[in-house]
């Protein structure tokens, strides 16, 4: 039967594989910004299968409320990108060290 | 039967979804990253149909597949990646990487099956009502009790939109463009200038 705990882990799995990707490629910014949006993806099968598990919608809605604030995060984390892209011609974080810190 | 083939389905699906995350953690390629992206979300519309959460299903290939990713892929494809610099320092972080996954997986692992052990009903779903529909349930609370929460999540993304445009509009600095407002209110003492002057004679 499956249930809760199957989602749970796939829940589990996908986060711990998007905090290995981050550790891999943090040299580049935009495989980065990915391994976040997976990292939602995660947190949101929790949300749904606790939602379902009680019965209570309320989790499905909470979802749907971070799936707008993430596509906002990415519009604006990529426009970001952009910029950046646009003064250094380079997205590796290695090289964006102006601040020193 | 029903029942095999749900988990059957599951399976497949869970498998797809775990083997596309790999794929976008260690792909070479941006490009293919994405795409391994597309494959993750998809398996997971697939199974949140498959919990009976069809709205969000949905919502997640229109808007995330449809939307997001499409903006990933385009901003991808605009930046010129060198893929070799990428690499360079992956096989230094890749013992961190996995000593810090397997030591989350194990723990996460761990708590899920130490919680499940007492939970009632063993962790399956709650029955639904006989033509329950998750897009109108999901309706009736998203415009009352969560109204105020949706009016700003609508802000949020005009918000988004707003700083988006300004962040990545500029001005060129020597493009020649028209501008009508100046070239309308000229007026003719501005540009032309009438010399008095002696009339000369041939010496």
């Amino acid at each position: 039967m499956i249930g809760l705990e199957h989602y749970l882990l796939i829940s589990a799995f996908l986060f711990v594989l998007s905090i290995a990707g981050i550790i891999l490629n943090r040299r580049n910014l935009i495989l980065m910004l990915m391994c976040i949006e997976l990292m939602l993806l995660a947190v949101n099968f929790n949300f749904v299968a606790f939602s379902r598990y009680l019965g209570d919608e309320a989790g499905q809605v909470f979802v749907f409320f971070i799936l707008t604030v993430a596509a906002a995060e990415a519009a604006i984390g990529l426009a970001i990108l952009v910029v950046l892209f646009r003064n250094r011609r380079s997205i590796n974080t290695h090289e964006l060290n102006e601040m020193k810190g | 039967m029903g029942e095999l083939l749900h988990t059957v389905l599951f399976y497949t699906f869970a498998a797809v979804l775990i083997g596309a995350a790999f794929g976008v953690i260690l792909s070479r390629n941006p490009v293919h990253g994405v795409m391994f992206l597309v494959l993750a979300f998809f398996q997971s519309a697939l199974l949140w149909i498959m919990a009976e959460a069809e709205f969000l299903g949905i919502i997640l290939v229109l808007v995330y597949v449809g939307a997001v990713m499409v903006l990933f892929l385009f901003v991808v494809m605009m930046l010129d990646i060198d893929v070799e610099s990428v690499r360079k320092g992956f096989a230094r972080y890749a013992p961190l990487a996995v000593g810090v996954a397997l030591l989350m997986a194990f723990e996460l692992a761990q708590l899920i099956w130490l919680r499940s052990k007492g939970a009632a009903g063993g962790g399956s779903f709650a029955e639904t009502a006989e033509g329950y529909s998750n897009t109108e349930a999901l309706g009736s609370v998203l415009y009352t009790e969560y109204v105020y929460a949706f009016e700003i999540a609508a802000v949020i993304l005009l918000l988004a939109i707003v700083a988006a445009i300004t962040l990545t509009m500029r001005k060129r600095p020597g493009l020649k463009v028209q501008d009508i407002g100046k070239q309308v209110s000229v007026r003719s003492k501005d540009r032309l200038r009438v010399v008095k002057m002696e009339s000369e004679t041939k010496e």
